[in-house]
């Protein structure tokens, strides 16, 4: 059988087409993003007609794919963990409505925080919209739970919520295919005014239609060939390891298991095989990898005293993503190191790119904040939140997609002067527009720049949805035409960005600056292309 | 068989193109292979790192175990370093010699060659001129590939096939620079071993 070398997020893109698929739907984000550029990069995916072009935002992709999903087709989301706080009001009135055609939905968590601002673990999500969920352990694994997964959408009626995190999204190993399916006919629900209505008399209904779908839930997981049961001698611990904790627990144990082990990957917990674990097992180890999920569950709903170990007695650390070494020092194995890091070692962190607008975008507006006492900048997700970082210094917030606006808009109204808000273009037509009109409505003193790389750089250049058009958005949202500066980020151009952003500084209302230069990595993909 | 394998450099040195050529030749062979790789953030020229797993049997984990990797690669000498707690005790390390300074607190060089001579089992050489000289200036990562080659327990000629068909969608002068770089980069090392 022909083994193809995939990333976890190219095992299950490659499965998707496979599988029937009819439209991927994704805002890029870290490590999510290589799901979507695959199947857009896809020449089968390009001659079925797959829909693959970026949406504007998480929120807009979920809704879109449900929109698909309606219409009888099978339809993939993608995101990363933090996007799925941008999709929650979509996904948790999914699960109410249910789907039609098959819809699994990608949430790509990054423990350890490789390239987020925060660790959270989306399995919360899946049980707080209580939906299935699936969570493999290796890329072949997540090749066939999205294979089969939108069949089990289909005859369940319910998206699935499938898992990963950085270490299977951005690891390659063997996959083997399987035979390429036919897409769904577009077809709609007969009951769909009962489902997708949701208006309070149809909702509580499907609310109590959701809760009976519970135990059917459970017994697809206790019937689930994921969630595998291994028996071994030593019943003192009994061990649950999720995902890709079961590889870390099977790299310490490379001949046989010595306690009973249950690999879970398939959600809502099964009920039956933990029961048996904890009838067996005097003691309970839970590894999972982010949040302490299953074991804060499994304290809960047993209630029969018994003792489990994890990440909330400090068996395990808390916070941080878990290696084959932090699980082996969980089950009590010596760590042979030999070599220390020499002490000549710095650290070495990201940096802006030689020749980026960014930074000269942060030089000159450095320069003119010298001027106040005052300034604070607010600033947002993507590349120039290196700015934070030396020579530059320059940002005082990164909290979340479109932050920047809103927060130099509160601190405006609390008095700040002057307050400034630095988004880059990909977010600001993320999540910066709708901020922008809470602006413009009141019109608050703020000086909002987008520093425009025509590019949704940090990850990897992906298509923005604004380039070309974000004067006449801001102009469409009510900025004053007089108060949207255009301008190049050059050294050449120092004095004449200075004078901008002074007189935007003050000017008494909403001013928005746009220096604007191409991302110098784009820039080079370009060239070396048309070389060619 | 099992090779584990830290690769590691600077962000855009193309640490993942010798990941990606390893990973073809191994498959090849019929070897089971895991690479855990960082892309995001980090890519901007922050120290990266990549797992490299290879076994002919099956591999749990996509994370190498402290003290177990048999072979660091790295295209940069102060990062050869940051991983030398994976490395097994009688491990090899293969690395540039030549430092990337995108840093302004860049340890001296005598300090950083002092902590590779400290090492038993180490092959250093400076891959950029080695890629000028072969007329490849642009496969300098891929010289250090071919440097490591001996280390890899994959035959020569698997992992030049891998090089021609991880380039060839970009044609046949980036494919003819690649496998240059690849044999000059194997004799130089021949000799330094």
């Amino acid at each position: 059988m022909e083994r193809n070398l995939f990333l976890g997020d190219e095992a299950i893109a490659q499965a998707a087409i496979d599988a029937g698929l009819s439209g991927v739907y994704a805002y890029p984000g870290t490590p999510s993003t290589e799901i979507t550029e695959y199947i857009q990069s896809s020449p089968i995916a390009k001659e079925r007609g797959i829909h693959s072009k970026w949406s504007v935002n998480e929120k807009t992709a979920l809704e879109t794919a449900l929109g698909m999903s309606y219409a009888g087709k099978r339809t993939l989301c993608c995101m990363k963990h933090v996007g799925m706080n941008v999709a929650a009001d979509c996904f948790m009135n999914a699960a109410m409505s249910g789907i039609y055609g098959g819809m699994i939905i990608i949430t790509a968590d990054d423990p350890s925080m490789h390239s987020s601002q925060n660790e959270q673990d989306n399995r919360v999500y899946g049980n707080f919209a209580m939906i299935p969920m699936l969570e493999p352990s290796n890329q072949q694994e997540a090749y066939d739970m999205v294979y089969d997964g939108f069949e089990l959408s289909e005859k369940l009626g319910y998206p699935i919520l499938l898992r990963i995190t950085t270490r299977m999204a951005h690891s390659r190993s063997g996959v083997v295919r399987r035979p390429m399916k036919e897409q769904n006919l577009m077809r709609f629900p007969e009951d769909g005014r009962q489902r997708f209505v949701l208006l309070p008399a149809l909702a509580r209904k499907r609310l109590k239609v959701l809760l009976e779908a519970q135990s059917v839930f459970t017994k697809e997981s206790e019937t689930s060939g994921y969630n595998t049961y291994y028996d071994a001698p030593n019943k003192d611990l009994g061990i649950i390891a999720t995902g890709i904790a079961f590889n870390y627990l099977s790299e310490n144990y490379p001949n046989g298991f010595e306690h009973p082990v249950l690999k879970i990957s398939q959600y809502p917990l099964p009920r039956k095989q933990l029961e048996k674990l904890t009838d067996e097992c005097k003691e309970i180890l839970v590894l999972e990898e982010g949040f302490p999920v299953v074991e804060e569950q499994l304290k809960g709903f047993l209630g029969k005293g018994i003792i489990v170990h994890g990440r909330l007695d400090g068996t395990l650390q808390r916070d941080g993503e878990l290696t084959p070494d932090t699980v082996g020092k969980a089950l009590g194995k010596e760590i042979a190191g030999y070599y220390a890091v020499p002490e000549v070692v710095e650290q070495r962190p990201p940096a802006l790119c030689n020749g980026c607008g960014h930074r000269d975008v942060y030089e000159a507006l450095n320069e003119v904040l010298k001027e106040y006492a005052n300034a604070k900048v607010f600033s947002d997700i993507g590349c120039y939140t290196l700015g934070a970082l030396p020579p530059f210094r320059a940002i005082d917030t990164c909290i979340d997609m479109g932050a920047s606006v809103t927060m130099a808009k509160g601190a405006a109204d609390a008095g700040l002067f002057p307050a400034v808000s630095v988004i880059g273009d990909s977010t600001f037509t993320h999540s910066g527009m709708t901020g922008l009109l809470d602006c413009v409505n009141e019109k608050t003193t703020i000086t909002i720049i987008i520093s425009d790389n025509e590019t949704t750089a940090m990850t990897g250049g992906q298509d923005s949805a604004g380039t070309g058009r974000l004067e006449a958005i801001c102009e469409g949202i009510g900025v004053e035409p007089g108060h949207i500066r255009v301008m190049v980020p050059l050294k050449k151009n120092y004095e004449e960005m200075k004078q901008i952003i002074r007189e935007e500084i003050e000017y008494k209302g909403v001013s928005v600056l746009i220096p604007r230069r191409e991302c110098v990595q784009t820039l080079t993909r370009k060239k070396k292309a048309t070389k060619k | 068989m099992k090779a584990d394998i830290i690769l590691s450099g600077v962000g855009g040195q193309g640490i993942l193109s010798i990941a990606a050529v390893i990973g073809e030749a191994a498959l090849n062979e019929g070897l089971y292979m895991k690479q855990a790789e960082v892309h995001g953030m980090s890519q901007r020229g922050g120290d990266v790192q990549s797992h490299l797993r290879l076994s002919d049997k099956p591999i749990a984990s996509d994370l190498i175990p402290k003290g177990q990797a048999d072979l660091i690669i790295s295209l940069e000498p102060m990062e050869s370093l940051r991983y030398l707690p994976y490395l097994k005790k009688e491990g090899w390390v293969v690395t540039n010699s030549r430092p990337l300074i995108n840093i302004p607190n860049y340890p001296a060089m005598e300090d950083v060659n002092a902590a590779l001579e400290k090492l038993p089992q180490k092959v250093v050489l400076d891959v950029e001129a080695i890629a000028k000289e072969a007329g490849s200036v642009r496969a300098a990562n891929i010289v250090m590939l071919g440097a490591a080659a001996p280390f890899l327990g994959i035959n020569y000629a698997k992992i030049e096939e891998g090089v021609r068909r991880i380039f060839e969608r970009k044609g046949e002068d980036i494919v003819n620079m690649n496998v240059m770089a690849l044999r000059a980069g194997y004799e130089v090392a021949q000799h330094l071993q």
